[in-house]
């Protein structure tokens, strides 16, 4: 995998020098135990799209505080006295931030860089992000979740949904991929 | 059962401290993973790299048998941990979505944040398209509000949904894992290149604990009715022998005319003497174990007002009821006093009294199965002057703390 270094990095004085990723099934179970000590402790899993969720909740709330109390949806995320941001979801966000970072900056990892396929252009792979990020925001809100708390999280606990959600996704993505084989092949 | 511990009771700090604590470890493993960058990722569906299918369904089954390993040995009580509920059809159709984008995109919500998190300009992009994903999905699904929450199957897992033990379905799914993956250790030789015989020996010795402690959960098998009261009794087993929990009759008397409480009266008797005498609003539930269990999903997450009674002839099934239902975490669980017997010494006019041979018997004779029909089904409650000492108090409903992706 070539790198290309783009701006500033956090390794001050040296060029991008990634250490490579660890062992697949060992960072399974390491994510699986992650996943199984947030199930014993708090009786929840993972989870992500919930905290976009609540962020913009949130904001929504400052511009167009009745448009979300009118809402029937949004209303139980921001309406009338609701905080958004206080709960759970949200701390685990900003742990994942802070957790990504620190396994990134161990392997010397956490520098700025437009990660793409060699055939396409910054431009052409920051506007697919976009596109694919508002699929995705949309579907795992239309799921009832995402790839954390549906995918890895109910399939973990054998929830019926989950696992239709897994054949789904996947499903998705296979039939996507010989669409866009130019996004990411070379 | 100690887990999951009371967050209500560790207080917001702790919890949020915790819950960021586990963030932390969640990202960090997104990250060492490779989850972050999107090539890798989407490189899956093109079937040159795994890390994607290997990592996600290695946690899936470490978490699966660690999970259900604690359930197994009782550590862990698996009715108070949050299933995401499953709605089949909006669940297929928004996955599928996902997947396109997520195939589009390269990232999901999650490994954009972890992307983001090192400094990766295209992670960050795509979690602002997320943001856009989620306010469209906000401003639109009022109007397809009956669909969204159409096929609604609630809390569903695939042993309760096959009626299987979870150790089974365990075992079932991880051989299916372990299978798959040697299936993709080949694909990935013609592939990429990668000779699975170079790969760590380990995985193996992996594979092979958890395949001992799935068929540990199976012969431990399901967590019973009894399991679940032996670790209440010490604090149950004394509201019945101090009698808290058996309330006097015109106590229910009063509790059938009470219009702020909610009542349900549960008569575990027999279908003969169910016929020959009821509550007027009582609902028979045979008197055996597996009937009481089975009512207990209906009686929970009621309105908090709600007050159960359980009733037999004496007060012996009845008590049996009580404890598998408040085993099954149904609360506000009462017991009639001196059952449908003492019922009638008070209220039952027409009824004509008999010796009983064994306990729990009926100790009236009625000249026709009158069921509910009659005077003391549903006595006068102005009629009645009793002096009675209240016991029912209204607990606080709230074990189940978890609300998933919310």
């Amino acid at each position: 995998m070539t790198i290309k270094p783009w701006g500033p990095s956090v390794h001050k004085g040296k060029a991008p020098n990634p250490r490579p990723f660890p062992n697949s099934y060992l960072v399974g179970v390491g994510l699986g135990v992650v996943l199984f000590l947030s199930v014993l402790i708090t009786g929840d899993g993972l989870g992500a799209s919930g905290a976009v969720q609540r962020v913009w909740a949130w904001f929504e709330s400052l511009i167009v505080p009745h448009h979300v109390d009118t809402n029937i949806y949004l209303v139980k995320y921001a309406g009338g006295e609701a905080q958004p941001l206080n709960h759970w979801i949200v701390m685990l966000a900003i742990g994942v931030v802070i957790g990504g970072f620190i396994s990134g900056f161990i392997g010397r990892r956490v520098y700025t860089e437009i990660v793409k396929g060699p055939l396409i252009s910054n431009k052409t792979r920051l506007l697919f992000a976009m596109l694919g990020g508002s699929l995705v925001g949309f579907g795992a809100r239309f799921a009832r979740g995402c790839t954390s708390s549906q995918g890895l999280s109910g399939s973990a606990l054998l929830s019926v949904g989950s696992w239709l959600f897994m054949m789904m996704f996947f499903a998705g993505a296979l039939v996507a991929a010989p669409f866009f084989k130019k996004l990411w092949n070379d | 059962m100690p887990f999951p511990l009371d967050l209500h009771a560790l207080g917001t700090p702790l919890t949020y401290t915790i819950f960021l604590i586990i963030g932390i470890g969640f990202g960090f493993m997104l990250e060492q993973a490779g989850f972050g960058r999107s090539t890798k990722l989407a490189a899956q569906f093109y079937f040159k790299d795994f890390a994607m299918f290997k990592v996600m369904f290695t946690a899936v089954i470490t978490a699966m048998v660690l999970i259900y390993g604690s359930v197994a040995i009782g550590i862990l009580d698996f009715r108070a941990v949050f299933v995401p509920g499953t709605y089949l059809w909006p669940i297929a159709i928004g996955a599928f979505i996902l997947g396109v984008g997520f195939l589009i995109g390269g990232l999901c919500p999650g490994t954009s944040i972890a992307g983001a998190a090192t400094l990766k300009i295209d992670a960050m992009v795509f979690l602002g398209g997320v943001v856009i994903g989620v306010f469209v999905f906000g401003e639109t699904v009022p109007y397809f509000m009956d669909f969204w929450t159409t096929s609604d199957l609630g809390r569903l897992t695939i042993p309760d949904w096959l009626d299987l033990p979870a150790g089974l379905v365990v075992l079932f799914v991880l051989v299916a894992a372990l299978f798959m993956f040697w299936g993709a250790e080949k694909l990935g030789k013609m592939t990429t290149g990668d000779d699975p015989a170079d790969a760590p020996k380990a995985r193996y010795v992996g594979a092979g604990i958890l395949v001992l402690m799935a068929v540990a959960i199976l012969l431990i098998g399901d967590p019973t009715t009894e399991d679940y009261w032996d670790a209440i009794a010490a604090e149950e087993q004394p509201l019945i022998d101090n009698r808290e929990v058996q309330i006097h009759p015109g106590e229910l008397l009063e509790l059938m005319n009470d219009g702020y409480k909610n009542l349900i009266l549960v008569d575990v008797r027999d279908q003969r003497d169910y016929n020959q005498f009821h509550l007027r609003a009582a609902n028979q539930v045979a008197p055996t174990a597996d009937a009481v269990e089975d009512a207990a999903p209906d009686l929970i997450g009621l309105d908090p007002r709600t007050v159960i009674v359980t009733m037999s002839n004496d007060e012996q099934d009845a008590t049996t009821a009580w404890k598998s239902l408040t085993a099954n975490n149904v609360i506000n669980v009462y017991i009639l006093e001196g059952g449908i017997n003492g019922w009638l010494d008070i209220f039952g006019e027409d009824a004509d009294p008999k010796p009983v041979n064994y306990p729990d018997e009926l100790a009236f004779t009625f000249t026709s199965a009158i069921g509910g029909r009659c005077v003391a089904s549903d006595p006068d409650a102005h009629e009645f002057h009793l002096v009675f000492e209240p016991k029912v108090k209204i607990a606080a409903a709230g074990a189940v703390v978890g609300g998933g992706c919310g």
